[in-house]
C-alpha cells in the first residue's frame, strides 16, 4: 500500500511538464542532441529527490520526537494549508535562465518541486510509516528515505518516457492541447493528502 | 482566472505559431499631437470576410491628454511555456500601453469585447519611484514578468534610461531590471535571446535629446545612440557594448531570429550622418564575442532644396529614414520601413548575412509623396511601424513616427494612414486602408495584432 501510494504519486509528478521532462525535452531540441536530453533526467530526479527526501526527514525527525497522532495533525494542517493556498494563490514559480549546469538543473529540480509542494504530497505516506514503527524512529526515517527513493525511481521512469516520446515522436504542439491545468490538480490533491492524513491521526 | 488548458495563442515554436489562424482585429495606438483630446486605441477588423474589414470598428478614448501612445504589448505571450516556469495557464488579455511622453502606462482589457477596457493606469510617480525611470516605450512579456523600456530617468534627471520590471498579474512596477549596467546610458528598444539566456538593447536618445525634434547640432556631433548593449538575461548584467560607429545615428529597433537555438537578429540604423543613407545591421555571435556587419544599405536620394522641410534643406537630399524594420516568424522575411522616402522594401533574409531585395513599396515619402490605389491624392509620411502576421501573409504599415518629428520631417502635416499588405504578392490590398478621418485627427502608430504577431512573442523551442 505505502509502495504503491509512493509510485503513484512518482508517475504523478513525473507526469507535470512543470516537473523537468519538459525542460529535459528543451535542452535536447536546442543542441538537437539526444544525449543532452538523457543527460538531464539524472540531475532533474536528483533535485525532485532532494526535495521529497527533506519532507522525509522532517517528518522522521519530528515523528521521534512526539506522537505519531500529533504528528499526523500537525502534517494534515500544512498540507491542506499550503494546498489551498496553490489554489487560491495566482503567483507562479519564478525562473529566469535557460542555460544551467547539470548542478544548477538539479538545484532547479529542487526548488520548482519544493515550490509546487512534491514531498509534502507524501506526508500521509511518511506519517504512516510513522505510526507502523511506533517506537523505531530509526526505522521509520530510513523507510521515509526509502519510499522517497521509490518515489523518485518513478517519476523518473515517467518524466523520463513521456521525455523520450515527445522528443523522438510526438513534438511538442500537443503541448497546446493536453497541457492541463496540473497546478489545480496538484493543489487539490495536496488538499487531498491533508485531509487524509488528518482521518488518520 | 486561470484556463484549464494553455491559452490558445501560445505557441511552443515558432513553426507552429506561422500556422496560426489570421487575425480578426488590429489594435492601434493614436495619438493626438496637439494633447488637446485624448490618445486612443483604435481597433481595425482585418477579417477579409467581414463587411467591416479595413475599417475602424472599436475606439478607445484614453482618460487623459498629452499621452502620446507610442508602443505597446501583451501582459502575456508564448514564453509563458518556457520549461523553466511554465505557467501557460495565464491568458493573453491585456495590452499594457505606455504613454511616451505622458509616462503613463494604461492597461486595457481587450477580452470579449471590440473596444478595450481600461483597467488599470501606472501613474509616473510609480514608475519614477519604484524604477527610476520615465517615458517608457518597448513591452515585451518575457521570464520575469513584463519588461518595459523607458527612455529617460526620474526626478529631474534626463537618463539613464533601461528596463523597469512589471508584475505580469497585478501590473504593479517591482523595479529597475539592470542590476549592474555598465556603460548603458542611452535606451530605447530591447528583446532577447530568450534560450540563452541574452538581452539585448538599442539606443535612441534621453527626453531632452528627442522631445522638441531633432537637433540637428546633436545629430551632426554624432551625440544620438549608435551602440547595442548585450545583457545577461538572467543575472541582469551588462557583458558588451558593440558600436556601430557614431557615424551611424540612432541604432532603434531590434529583430532578433525567432528561432530559439539562433544567435543572429537584426537592427535598424535611421541615419548615417556621413551620407544620409539608412542602414540594416545583423548582429551575431562570434568566439564568445558579439559582432555586427552592416548587411543593407540604403542610399539617401538628391532633392531640389526648394522642395524639401528646413531640417533637410542644407543637404539637397531625402534620407531614407529606416525608423523601423520587422521580421517574420519565420525568419524568412525583413521589412524595412523608409520613413523618408516613402518606401517598404521587403527582403529574403534566408541568410541572415546576405540579405535579397525582392520587393518594394513606394508610399507617402518626403518629395514623392506617392498615393495609394485607395486614397483620392498624394500621401504624405510615409511607412513607418510595420508589424507582420504570424503567418507572414499580412503585413500592415502605419505613417506616423513620433509628433515632433513628423512636423519636421513633414512640416505640412503627416496625416493619418494605415495600410494592409498582402506579403506574396507584395501589394496593397485595395480594401485595407483606414486614412485621415477614420483615425478622427489622430496619428496612427503602433499596430498590434489580436493573438500575436511578429513582434510580440517569443518562443523556447526551435
Amino acid at each position: 500500500m505505502t509502495v504503491a501510494a509512493a509510485l503513484l504519486l512518482g508517475a504523478f509528478h513525473g507526469l507535470n511538464p512543470a516537473m523537468g521532462w519538459l525542460f529535459a525535452v528543451a535542452r535536447g531540441l536546442q543542441e538537437r542532441s539526444r544525449v543532452r536530453l538523457l543527460a538531464s533526467l539524472p540531475a532533474i530526479a536528483a533535485g525532485h529527490l532532494g526535495s521529497v527526501a527533506l519532507v522525509a526527514v522532517v517528518v522522521g525527525v519530528t515523528g521521534s520526537l512526539t506522537t505519531s497522532t500529533m504528528l499526523s495533525m500537525a502534517g494534515g494542517v500544512v498540507l491542506v494549508g499550503f494546498g489551498l493556498w496553490r489554489l487560491l494563490s495566482k503567483r507562479h514559480f519564478r525562473w529566469v535562465g535557460m542555460r544551467l549546469s547539470l548542478p544548477q538543473l538539479a538545484a532547479w529540480s529542487f526548488l520548482m518541486s519544493s515550490a509546487h509542494g512534491a514531498g509534502l504530497m507524501l506526508i500521509p505516506v511518511f506519517t504512516g510509516l510513522h505510526a507502523g514503527h511506533a517506537g523505531h524512529a530509526g526505522h521509520a526515517l530510513s523507510g521515509g528515505l526509502g519510499v522517497a527513493a521509490l518515489h523518485t525511481l518513478a517519476m523518473f521512469a515517467v518524466a523520463g518516457g513521456i521525455a523520450l516520446t515527445v522528443y523522438e515522436v510526438a513534438g511538442l504542439t500537443m503541448l497546446r492541447r493536453a497541457w492541463f491545468n496540473v497546478d489545480r490538480m496538484w493543489a487539490a490533491a495536496l488538499v487531498g493528502a491533508g485531509v487524509i492524513t488528518l482521518l488518520n491521526a | 482566472m486561470a484556463l484549464w488548458t494553455p491559452d490558445p495563442t501560445f505557441y511552443p515554436s515558432p513553426r507552429d505559431a506561422a500556422g496560426a489562424p489570421a487575425e480578426r482585429l488590429a489594435y492601434v495606438a493614436a495619438f493626438d499631437r496637439s494633447a488637446r483630446r485624448p490618445d486612443a486605441i483604435a481597433v481595425l477588423d482585418t477579417d477579409p470576410s467581414s463587411s467591416d474589414y479595413g475599417t475602424v470598428v472599436g475606439w478607445t478614448d484614453l482618460p487623459h491628454t498629452g499621452d502620446e501612445l507610442h508602443h505597446f504589448g501583451w501582459n502575456a505571450c508564448s514564453s509563458a511555456l518556457c520549461p523553466y516556469a511554465p505557467h501557460p495557464h495565464v491568458e493573453r488579455r491585456y495590452l499594457v500601453v505606455p504613454g511616451l511622453r505622458s509616462s503613463r502606462i494604461y492597461i486595457l482589457d481587450t477580452k470579449d469585447r471590440i473596444s478595450p477596457e481600461i483597467v488599470k493606469v501606472i501613474e509616473p510617480e510609480e514608475l519614477a519611484k519604484r524604477a527610476g525611470y520615465s517615458r517608457p516605450h518597448t513591452v515585451h512579456c518575457g521570464p520575469e514578468g513584463l519588461y518595459v523600456s523607458a527612455l529617460g530617468g526620474a526626478d529631474g534627471r534626463d537618463g539613464p534610461g533601461g528596463i523597469a520590471i512589471l508584475d505580469h498579474q497585478s501590473f504593479e512596477v517591482l523595479g529597475r531590471w539592470e542590476v549592474d549596467r555598465g556603460p548603458q546610458y542611452l535606451a530605447y528598444d530591447f528583446w532577447w535571446h530568450i534560450n540563452h539566456d541574452v538581452l539585448v538593447s538599442s539606443e535612441w536618445g534621453t527626453p531632452s535629446m528627442i522631445e522638441d525634434g531633432v537637433v540637428g547640432e546633436l545629430l551632426l556631433g554624432r551625440k544620438y545612440g549608435h551602440k547595442l548593449h548585450f545583457w545577461d538575461l538572467r543575472k541582469r548584467r551588462h557583458v558588451q557594448e558593440l558600436d556601430l560607429g557614431d557615424q551611424h545615428q540612432m541604432t532603434l529597433e531590434l529583430r532578433p531570429a525567432h528561432d530559439p537555438t539562433h544567435t543572429y537578429g537584426f537592427a535598424g540604423v535611421v541615419v548615417s550622418v556621413e551620407d544620409l543613407s539608412a542602414s540594416v545591421w545583423t548582429w551575431f555571435r562570434e568566439n564568445g564575442a558579439w559582432q555586427a556587419r552592416k548587411v543593407i544599405e540604403i542610399p539617401a536620394e538628391p532633392a531640389d532644396p526648394a522642395g524639401l522641410p528646413d531640417v533637410l534643406k542644407p543637404f539637397g537630399a531625402v534620407p531614407p529614414l529606416v525608423t523601423d524594420i520587422d521580421l517574420s516568424v519565420d525568419d524568412q522575411r525583413l521589412y524595412v520601413s523608409c520613413w523618408g522616402t516613402g518606401e517598404l522594401k521587403q527582403y529574403d533574409v534566408s541568410d541572415p548575412f546576405e540579405p535579397v531585395e525582392i520587393g518594394s513599396l513606394p508610399i507617402g515619402g518626403i518629395t514623392r509623396q506617392e498615393s495609394h490605389p485607395s486614397a483620392d491624392g498624394p500621401l504624405r509620411g510615409g511607412p513607418q511601424m510595420v508589424e507582420v502576421s504570424r503567418d507572414g501573409r499580412r503585413v500592415y504599415v502605419s505613417n506616423s513616427l513620433y509628433g515632433a518629428w513628423d512636423d519636421q520631417f513633414y512640416p505640412e502635416g503627416v496625416g493619418a494612414w494605415l495600410a494592409g499588405i498582402d506579403a506574396d504578392t507584395f501589394t496593397f490590398d485595395e480594401r485595407f486602408f483606414p486614412h485621415g478621418d477614420d483615425f478622427r485627427g489622430l496619428r496612427p502608430h503602433q499596430v498590434r495584432l489580436q493573438g500575436g504577431d511578429a513582434s510580440s512573442d517569443s518562443y523556447c523551442y526551435p
